[in-house]
């Protein structure tokens, strides 16, 4: 059974990308015989061109997904040159880790409940200026998609740091520092100059992946971006969503359009990042000890502090919302406070948490076969995992939802198969698998083999020595996979509404359906929820091996 | 049919370089000490004889004990015992678990007699509840030594068991090895960089590289 599992997690991870972009290439170029097309021609991308909105959306989808990913690297490598190994960094990182696991969806939620004109921000402006009514202005769904922008950033961040933080001990980080700082150099100067060329060459990756997943995103840009015209993926999910068909080929044509967006802005960045790793070569050789290190130091954290707390604030303040009663404008908190929204909501929510985590059970549950099953396979045949198929784990988060998606869903509805949870399930695989993978692998690969071949010269199978051995002294890894896992599914989006064709509601798009309504309340609510739905499995995940293991000292962190 | 541990023509090579090349048999209760500097390949030869060569290397040559071919055999079917440089306690089990661990199935009372004597073998009566993350370092070797042998191995390989010790302990535990070895006829293969441990495990030592 060797090559089973290697060759089902590829199959799971890329079969569905490539179904998709085949089933969006088909209607781009014409070709959509239930609406009575026959292809090829080029109808799709003739209307797809003539929509009034094409470059403005398409502007917007490089420019929010640019600034975005630029934005937050910045803040990163500011945060980690400035404060690695200092008392403040390892708070923020405490503070931060459970940042990551926040639904996009919710995180936007807060910051638009925050920066809205008759968000709380304004309020003490309000009621010091004594406005009785908010401000007209345009802020959050602004045209240029600044707060979108923002709003990713937040969410990005501890992202990118959390994968910085996982790539320093590799780059000698520490060592690198001192040697450098001993020679007179600035931290910020020092690392950016020793460390970061190492450290971005393992993040390379990651910060690829947000900007495919910036420049594509869909829940944020509906909860955050502009409306006229919206981004490019947002008109595309609005051209799926319509009831007349003959709109499919102009989503097709919008799909394909994203992916060579992407495909393009990532070439670009590739290429930036080249002439970047020239210049810096050149600028480490020169010798300047410190270039304004002090101000880069405060500019990362002002900035870290900012994000973050409009992310936690935000959380705060649409969880008021969800037990507000009577709420006037200029207040900073609601006269009355009541359990009533939750009651008023309690059936439907109950019946949407169902639905969310039984998608986000079957998904992950099968994410951990997979993957448990791929790693046991490479540590019992000792052969590591090559670079191909490092890229081969990336690709599906590489290649924009909007671009394969819509795509995914043509071909199943032409196949009748789009009935159900079972493609859910399956669509949250594609983004689910890589997650787990990626953050069991290390650990995985990490653990003493020498407990096994103690525990096999002892007569114990292989499966014995998994089962009894490697599992529990892996539980901590291993409940936290399934709890990013989870996080992951929770928080999925499109793959819920597009697949699902509007017959499973997880909380995620219940929170966002919600959001064109404007009822601060329900959102509220389903805002919460959502949060919950994600951080919960991390406490348990947590609390699980510190009850159980707690008098085995050497199973502490 | 010959007793003990048999190495006949054994050679590993890494990248086509022979780097260990060894024609031995190990007697029941005789000691081969394997000397040499670290990265001379004393490692790679233990791995290749319980079978987990890394695929690096290219080993060759019959293993054979009490008379069984071992080449080919999963580790778990070799019946070679090994102790390494860290006692690799499972950290997740008891004192008694671990010791457990090495027992073969049988009845509960029996298994549970098994562990006690052992630990009352080694002086740690009493010390089956304990966590084995608050047991002294000399502790800890001697449960991971029972542990090994409780599973009944055939052979023993020592891995610089003794080099985390301090100076008394390591005597002391070196002692009580051998004598358990001895008592119970094992062919032992020790490798070790210290002189020390290569006397008193008796016999010529066996040197590879340099």
């Amino acid at each position: 059974m060797g090559r089973v599992f290697p060759a089902l997690a590829v199959a799971v991870m890329i079969g569905p990308v490539l179904a998709g972009l085949w089933g969006a290439a088909l209607p781009a170029f014409g070709h959509l015989p239930s609406a009575g097309f026959q292809g090829p021609s080029l109808i799709g991308l003739q209307r797809l061109i003539e929509w009034r909105g094409v470059v403005e959306a398409s502007v917007l989808s490089v420019t929010t997904g640019v600034s975005a990913t630029l934005g937050s690297l910045c803040i990163v490598v500011l945060i980690v040159s400035g404060w690695s190994g200092t008392m403040v960094f390892t708070w923020l990182q405490r503070v931060l880790s459970p940042l990551l696991s926040v639904p996009h969806a919710a995180a936007a939620f807060g910051l638009a409940f925050l920066v809205a004109p008759s968000g709380w921000l304004l309020r003490p402006a309000a009621l010091f200026l004594g406005w009785e009514r908010p401000p007209d202005m345009l802020v959050v769904g602004d045209p240029l998609g600044l707060t979108m922008t923002a709003g990713l950033i937040a969410k990005e961040v501890p992202f990118l740091l959390l994968m910085t933080l996982a790539a320093l001990p590799q780059a000698d980080s520490q060592k690198s520092n001192l040697i450098v700082q001993s020679l007179g150099y600035g931290r910020v100067t020092g690392w950016l100059k020793s460390v970061f060329p190492r450290v971005y060459a393992q993040i390379r990756l990651p910060v690829y992946v947000v900007l495919a997943y910036s420049m594509s995103v869909v829940d944020v840009a509906m909860i955050l971006g502009p409306t006229t015209p919206p981004t490019l993926s947002v008109q595309i999910v609005e051209w799926m969503g319509s009831p007349n068909l003959s709109n499919r080929l102009t989503a097709g044509a919008g799909a394909i359009w994203q992916l060579v967006l992407v495909l393009a802005a990532l070439l670009v960045w590739r290429a930036v990042e080249r002439l970047c790793a020239c210049l810096g070569r050149k600028w480490a050789g020169e010798g300047q000890r410190d270039v304004g290190d002090a101000p880069a130091r405060a500019m990362g954290f002002g900035f870290l502090i900012f994000t973050s707390g409009a992310v936690l604030l935000g959380l705060a303040v649409v969880g008021l919302w969800s037990i507000a009663g009577f709420w006037r404008f200029p207040a900073m908190v609601p006269d009355t406070l009541t359990l009533g929204i939750w009651a008023r909501h309690s059936d439907d929510l109950a019946a949407t948490v169902a639905d969310t985590f039984v998608v986000a059970g079957i998904a992950v549950a099968i994410a951990m076969i997979l993957t448990v099953g791929c790693l046991e396979t490479e540590y019992r045949r000792r052969r590591p995992m090559t670079p191909a198929a490092v890229w081969l784990l990336y690709a599906p988060l590489l290649v924009p939802q909007t671009a394969f998606l819509p795509g995914l869903q043509t071909l199943l509805l032409s196949f009748g198969a789009d009935t159900g949870r079972a493609p859910v399930v399956f669509a949250h695989l594609v983004f689910v698998l890589p997650y787990v993978f990626l953050s069991l692998g290390d650990p995985w690969r990490a653990w003493d083999t020498r407990y096994a071949t103690t525990a096999a010269a002892m007569g114990a199978s292989s499966t014995r020595v998994l089962v009894f051995v490697r599992f529990p002294m892996l539980v901590r890894p291993l409940l936290t996979a399934i709890a990013i896992g989870l996080a992951v599914s929770v928080g999925q989006y499109l793959p819920t509404l597009l697949i699902g064709g509007g017959r499973v509601a997880t909380l995620t798009t219940e929170a966002v359906a919600l959001a064109s309504g404007g009822d601060r309340r329900a959102i509220g609510v389903f805002a919460v929820a959502q949060t919950l739905a994600a951080l919960f499995p991390f406490a348990l995940a947590l609390a699980v091996p510190a009850l159980v293991f707690a008098n085995r000292r050497g199973m502490h962190v | 049919m010959s007793e003990g541990l048999v190495l006949s023509n054994v050679t590993i090579k890494l990248a086509g370089t022979e780097i260990v090349a060894v024609n031995r048999r190990i007697g029941p209760g005789e000691v081969l000490t394997v000397m040499g500097p670290s990265g001379s390949g004393k490692s790679t030869l233990l791995s290749y004889l319980v079978g987990t060569l890394p695929r690096a290397f290219e080993g060759a040559g019959g293993i054979e004990l009490n008379g069984r071919k071992l080449n080919g055999l999963p580790t778990n079917r070799r019946r070679i015992g090994i102790l390494f440089q860290d006692d690799l306690l499972f950290p997740h089990l008891s004192v008694a678990g671990n010791l457990g661990f090495g027992v073969p199935p049988g009845p509960r009372k029996d298994r549970r007699q098994t562990i006690e004597a052992a630990l009352d073998e080694v002086g740690l009566t009493g010390f089956g509840p304990r966590d084995p993350a608050t047991l002294s370092g000399g502790q800890k070797a001697r449960v991971a030594l029972m542990r090994t042998l409780l599973a009944r191995p055939e052979a023993l390989l020592l891995d610089e068991p003794f080099s985390r010790l301090d100076a008394d302990r390591r005597t002391r535990t070196r002692d009580l090895v051998f004598s358990i070895t001895r008592a119970r006829a094992l062919p032992v293969l020790l490798v070790t960089h210290d002189a020390e441990d290569a006397a008193a495990a008796g016999g010529e030592p066996f040197l590879l590289g340099g």
